[in-house]
């Protein structure tokens, strides 16, 4: 069996006397698709932060690909070429174009030839369905469109994961689905993903494995077959049906369009 | 009175561009540096900003002899205005980098980029086209400082005014036309800055807008 991708060992988040969250393990293996999910304010984000060493971890490891992340003397934007990164309220870069916000890590960080990362970056805006918004401002598109670019720019630097920080807790519901259908097909294509969102229809329908998380711990995680029918944990059962009865009925009303 | 309006461009020229420069270094270590940059910047700032133009030009042009410095009387000028650009300049740019904010800092970082080349390509030309507006006060604000020149006989509009003011005892047309002279400078001066600020427009950065 092939080593995973990403493996953290007990790690663990403390900010003064508040524990963020507390011995997290898991790993996840290349083209998985996982999803963690979970109540507001249980360090799901900081978690996807501190993988991707935005912030720092008070214990415990992080591997990618083997190798151990956070120590010291670390190359971190090294590390951090290899992470792609999504987030909940896009963080494009707002003073260039779609194409140029996709650009500029391959030609700063890569150092590709400009003609070169001009190529490679409308494949990827192709990618994500937005060929014809290149060379669009950020305050020229939609929010859904914002985070496709998002997207394509994480993409763009062939990533070995990708961690997406409730990518469409920011958007209004009518541009959810765009967002989701590009994450499905980058899903489908096997990239190896890890997912934090409240999007329930999503986890159930592409996640290889559902992880629950509450007040900074892993209640229960399996397969979503396992965690909606047969949930061991009252609490994930709980969850569940609450947020189920929230996002139902956006989901249904989404399906009949 | 034409090589006096001259060497006040000059002096506002100069001015400008030295504070720029001090400014955006300053600012740059205000935001981004470590605990000694900081101090020293929040120093320099305070100590430009808190006493008279005046004061500083004095300082440079007889005050540094004293210790061994003896600047000409254009390149005191130059220095001191140069000196008190920065200061307000170090001000406006910091106000406009706390204004991009730690997330596009977040995002470059996200993207693999270091701390610097994320200053370099994301949050200055941001941080710089935000500045602008309020930026703008002060170049018009110094055109008009420079006069303070005349006080150590630095030949500008102002010490030209006062020379044919005593020629042809005529104060009131000498000083009149100075003032007209300020006055198209000023506009002049205006009209650019604005046409600056609408050329490096980007659709939905700025201040007010909807941004977050």
């Amino acid at each position: 069996m092939a080593a995973p991708i990403l493996e953290l060992k007990n790690v663990t988040k403390i900010y003064g006397s508040n524990v963020i969250f507390k011995n997290i393990s898991f790993s996840v293996k290349e083209g998985d698709a996982i999803v963690i999910i979970g109540p507001s304010g249980t360090g799901k984000s900081t978690l996807l932060r501190c993988i991707n060493l935005l912030t720092p971890l008070t214990s415990g490891e992080v591997y990618l690909d083997g190798h151990e992340v956070n120590v010291k003397g670390k190359n971190e934007d090294e590390v951090r070429q290899h992470i792609g990164m999504v987030f909940q309220n896009f963080l494009l870069f707002n003073h260039l174009t779609a194409l140029d916000n996709v650009v500029l890590g391959l030609t700063k960080v890569k150092g590709m030839k400009q003609e070169q990362a001009i190529e490679k970056g409308r494949h990827e805006l192709k990618r994500v369905g937005l060929a014809d918004r290149a060379e669009h401002y950020p305050g020229q598109l939609s929010g859904g469109q914002q985070q496709r670019v998002a997207i394509a720019r994480a993409l763009a630097m062939d990533p070995r994961v990708m961690l997406f920080d409730e990518p469409t807790s920011a958007l209004d519901p009518e541009l959810i689905g765009e967002v989701l259908s590009v994450m499905e097909s980058l899903a489908r294509e096997n990239m190896t993903m890890l997912v934090v969102t409240h999007e329930m229809g999503f986890a159930r329908e592409v996640a290889d494995r559902i992880i629950f998380m509450e007040k900074g711990s892993i209640v229960e995680e399996g397969s979503p077959d396992q965690l909606f029918r047969h949930a061991k944990s009252e609490r994930t059962r709980e969850f569940l049906g609450k947020i189920g009865d929230l996002y139902g009925k956006k989901e249904g009303a989404k399906k009949k369009k | 009175m034409l090589k006096g309006t001259i060497l006040t461009l000059e002096l506002t020229a100069v001015g400008i561009g030295m504070g720029l420069i001090l400014g955006l270094a300053a600012a740059l270590a205000r935001v981004y540096g470590g605990k000694w940059a900081r101090w020293i910047s929040i120093g320099y700032i305070e100590l430009f900003r808190g006493t008279p133009i005046l004061v500083q030009l004095f300082l440079v042009y007889y005050g540094l002899p004293g210790i061994g410095i003896t600047l000409d009387r254009l390149t005191s000028a130059f220095l001191a205005l140069g000196l008190n650009s920065g200061a307000y300049q170090a001000e406006y740019l910091r106000g406009a980098f706390l204004a991009v904010g730690e997330e596009q800092m977040m995002a470059g970082r996200a993207v693999g980029m270091s701390r610097w080349k994320t200053i370099r390509y994301v949050i200055l030309p941001q941080a710089l086209r935000l500045a602008i507006p309020s930026w703008a006060n002060e170049p018009v604000a110094l055109l008009k400082s420079t006069a303070v020149a005349f006080l150590i006989a630095v030949p500008d509009l102002m010490t030209k005014a006062k020379a044919i003011a005593v020629q042809t005892y005529d104060p009131i047309g000498a000083y009149l036309a100075a003032a007209v002279l300020y006055l198209v400078m000023v506009f002049l001066l205006d009209q650019f800055l604005k046409w600056v600020e609408r050329t490096t427009r980007i659709p939905g950065l700025e201040i007010e807008g909807k941004k977050a």
